[in-house]
């Protein structure tokens, strides 16, 4: 029986996690099915095709709808897959386990706000549970629920449930995680899924569904400071439209028109005109998470990368070219020293050095560490070309985050821990672009230049 | 009784089509950002008008890109009569490939293929002939009001394409910047790290891109847009009279409408959350899709959208 969310609830993105065979496709197979979330033409088709191959029917294979993955039985990407409870909609994201596949493991995880970390009873925690473990400390996503799963083949013995519970608490403690709750389950057979089960009468908590349902999205940034990257801007001759657009996505705070604004890090500054809109009735105010554009009342130059702040909110938004920062490697070459690679944070693209390895997880050779290989985490620092605007992933997650494009592939991913620009370098002060960011002496000197150095200026 | 406060948090929020909306126009803004030549595939069916819709709304009224067309001359005929009145309305300035060969010679459905290489002949061959510029095209000019035939063209470095993850299995699974080869074909299991909205917009030359704005969007969710921004869509997914229904648009030997009585889209939003279609796959009306297990994923590795 279905359970219809109501068509304007709430919906929420969650990651599922674990080891390779640990069960996490059957999991989610399971939540599909138990909630009534399937379209009926879905299911049919999957159990058709079970019969025509001569397979049994597993829950696993209504996510694994790729021809590859059924041929090897291993989820290869993270699928999204949309779910109801009666709470909220769920796009919940199959993560696969194999570890060559931890770059989809993050694509999934990165869009989520909620995880369930799938463990195997027989096996027990595995190298995965903890590097899933670490990857979501890594990511910032707090809400983990561990689902110990398998407990059908060891006739739902509490004891080893509690000895991995009290392991994987252990471990994840040192990444400074807390699961919100451990949850004996057996996905196969639908126990503590959707409904308690009476072959666990140990244990008094809630259902995974129910776990799930008491999640919580992201407290949004609505009251917090105004900032927008800018994103482009436009000028549409056609049709003699004179106008000439800032656009970008809103990603804290809300601006009203009239609002003096400043951008970051040229520190020109300029009054919002008018919000502009298609199809849609006039406005005098955008709010966090809008694709918004604005027209100025001062035609000013600014480009793609620069920041939208309002002037005289004290916004943790800085610029800077030094950073600490938590990595994730994925590339096949390594994240070497001495080299250049691309850092694209909020609409920004800048280039990046590694400076430095504070801190190292994954296979040291010897002991020693002179690079990030993939698949390996690391506390660095990073030094950027030029000043870009950021802010640390605790202050605003968007402004917090980035990728690194060594070449023409992605390959790794981290979010800011720590602006390092006041210890900035001679090179960042050197520039007109540094010292306009700063203080009030720095704008002062600033204003003088461009008044007797005009030439330097011509955009302005 | 709500307390005020509440309301005053509901008003400062965005709602879930809102957010959709946003996140599908941050979408289309960095793809013209990144590329040179890029274009829209519009099907003329709900999803990629949409997508047309939200391309206006990012673009503040201007569609600053062509639209893509493939005709297969089998499209149902209110289907093209709708297109070219839309893209007259609209100002789009509209490119239409098509497989003429093919047709001359008669390799279609039914006449002399089965349905799978009949998509092959008249989608996924005009598609990649039309994006890589070596096909023949029909364009219309909306400010001239005209239409041209041109030989060949400047090849797409990438294409905007409509597809949601809730269709159809393989198409859960892409990426929202998804890179093909230069034959036009997907590696499905070689897919790069894609993070948060940082999406790679760098590419090596030649490498051809589809991108997806829509991948989250329900089939609800797109008729809830439909119904609250009055997107003008074509009169056949709704029944007029006859009790039936197109749900899906495609060619007319391959696509069956359904039984329904819905009239308007806040009918067939009724009919999708509480109605006869709750548990049913929106493509079941397309019959290339259960020809053989895997089909369209065979046909997307390939070039089909």
């Amino acid at each position: 029986m279905a359970i219809a969310a109501a068509a304007s609830s709430e919906r929420m993105n969650i990651v599922i996690t674990g080891h390779v065979d640990h069960g996490k496709s059957t999991l989610v197979g399971r939540l599909l099915a138990d909630t009534g979330s399937l379209p009926e033409g879905k299911l049919q088709a999957v159990k058709d095709s079970c019969k025509k191959n001569g397979r049994v029917f597993e829950y696993a294979f209504l996510l694994d709808a790729l021809e590859d993955e059924q041929r090897q039985g291993i989820t290869i990407d993270s699928a999204r897959i949309f779910f109801k409870s009666a709470v909220r909609e769920y796009i919940i994201i199959d993560a696969p386990g194999h570890i060559e596949f931890l770059r989809n493991m993050l694509s999934g995880a990165s869009r989520a706000v909620a995880a369930v970390l799938v463990i195997d009873a027989v096996e027990g925690v595995a190298e995965n549970s903890k590097r899933h473990g670490l990857l979501l400390s890594l990511l910032g996503i707090s809400q983990v629920l561990v689902a110990v799963n398998k407990l059908d083949a060891l006739d739902y013995d509490e004891a080893v449930f509690n000895r991995i519970k009290k392991e994987y608490e252990a471990y994840l403690e040192t990444l400074k995680v807390k699961p919100l709750a451990f949850v004996p389950v057996s996905a196969r057979e639908g126990k503590n899924i959707t409904e308690s089960a009476p072959e666990t009468p140990w244990y008094t908590g809630k259902t995974a569904l129910e776990i799930l349902d008491n999640f919580h999205n992201l407290p949004s940034n609505e009251d917090s400071f105004f900032a927008m990257p800018v994103q482009d801007v436009y000028r549409f001759s056609n049709d003699n439209d004179a106008r000439r657009i800032y656009a970008g996505t809103i990603v804290s705070g809300e601006i009203s028109s009239g609002d003096t604004v400043r951008f970051l890090p040229s520190g020109k500054e300029a009054h919002i005109k008018n919000i502009e809109v298609w199809n849609a009735p006039a406005k005098t105010r955008a709010i966090t998470g809008e694709a918004a554009g604005f027209t100025l009342e001062e035609e000013i130059y600014v480009k793609r990368g620069e920041v939208m702040v309002k002037s005289g909110e004290n916004a943790p938004v800085k610029t800077g070219d030094r950073l600490r920062a938590n990595v994730i490697w994925l590339g096949s070459r390594p994240f070497r020293f001495g080299k250049n690679y691309l850092l694209k944070l909020g609409s920004a693209k800048v280039q990046a050095r590694l400076e430095k390895i504070e801190s190292f997880l994954g296979e040291a050779e010897n002991g020693q560490y002179g690079e990030l290989r993939r698949h390996d985490c690391g506390s660095v620092i990073l030094s950027l070309a030029r000043p870009i605007t950021l802010s640390s992933f605790y202050d605003n997650a968007s402004l917090g985050r980035f990728v690194i494009v060594d070449g023409y592939d992605a390959s790794g991913g981290g979010i800011v821990l720590e602006n390092l620009s006041a210890e900035r370098t001679w090179q960042s002060m050197n520039s007109f672009e540094g010292l306009a960011a700063g203080g009030d002496f720095e704008e002062e000197l600033f204003t003088l230049l461009k008044k007797y150095f005009p030439h330097r200026f011509p955009n302005l | 009784m709500r307390r005020p406060e509440e309301t005053e948090k509901e008003r400062r929020a965005l709602t879930r089509l809102d957010k959709l909306e946003s996140q599908s126009i941050f979408i289309i803004r960095e793809a013209y950002k990144s590329f040179k030549n890029i274009g829209m595939l519009w099907s003329i069916g709900k999803d990629s008008t949409v997508l047309l819709w939200l391309a206006k709304k990012a673009f503040f009224g201007h569609v600053p890109f062509e639209l893509i067309h493939i005709d297969t001359n089998y499209k149902i005929p209110e289907m093209i009569a709708y297109r070219d009145s839309l893209a007259k309305e609209l100002k789009l300035r509209l490119v239409v490939g098509q497989n003429k060969k093919a047709l001359a010679e008669k390799r279609t459905f039914p006449d002399g293929l089965d349905r799978i290489s009949c998509c092959k002949e008249l989608k996924t061959i005009p598609l990649r002939q039309t994006l890589d510029g070596s096909g023949n095209r029909r364009v219309y000019d909306p400010n001239r009001d005209v239409w041209e035939e041109l030989e060949t063209a400047e090849p797409y470095n990438a294409v905007i394409v409509g597809v949601r993850s809730d269709e159809e299995g393989s198409r859960s699974k892409e990426r929202v910047f998804s890179s093909r080869d230069e034959k036009n074909e997907w590696d499905a299991s070689a897919q790069p790290p894609e993070l948060w909205n940082l999406y790679k917009t760098e590419f090596a030359p030649k490498t051809h891109v589809r991108v997806h704005p829509l991948l989250d969007w329900t089939e609800l969710n797109i008729w809830e847009y439909i119904a609250r921004e009055k997107i003008p869509t074509i009169s056949i997914y709704y029944n007029q009279g006859n009790g039936k229904r197109y749900r899906s648009l495609g060619c007319y030997p391959c696509t069956n409408p359904v039984d329904s009585e819905a009239r308007n889209p806040q009918e067939i939003i009724r009919e999708l959350i509480s109605g006869k279609f709750r548990n049913i796959a929106e493509r079941s009306g397309r019959a290339q899709d259960i020809d053989g297990g895997g089909t369209l994923e065979t046909l997307r590795k390939e070039g089909y959208m």
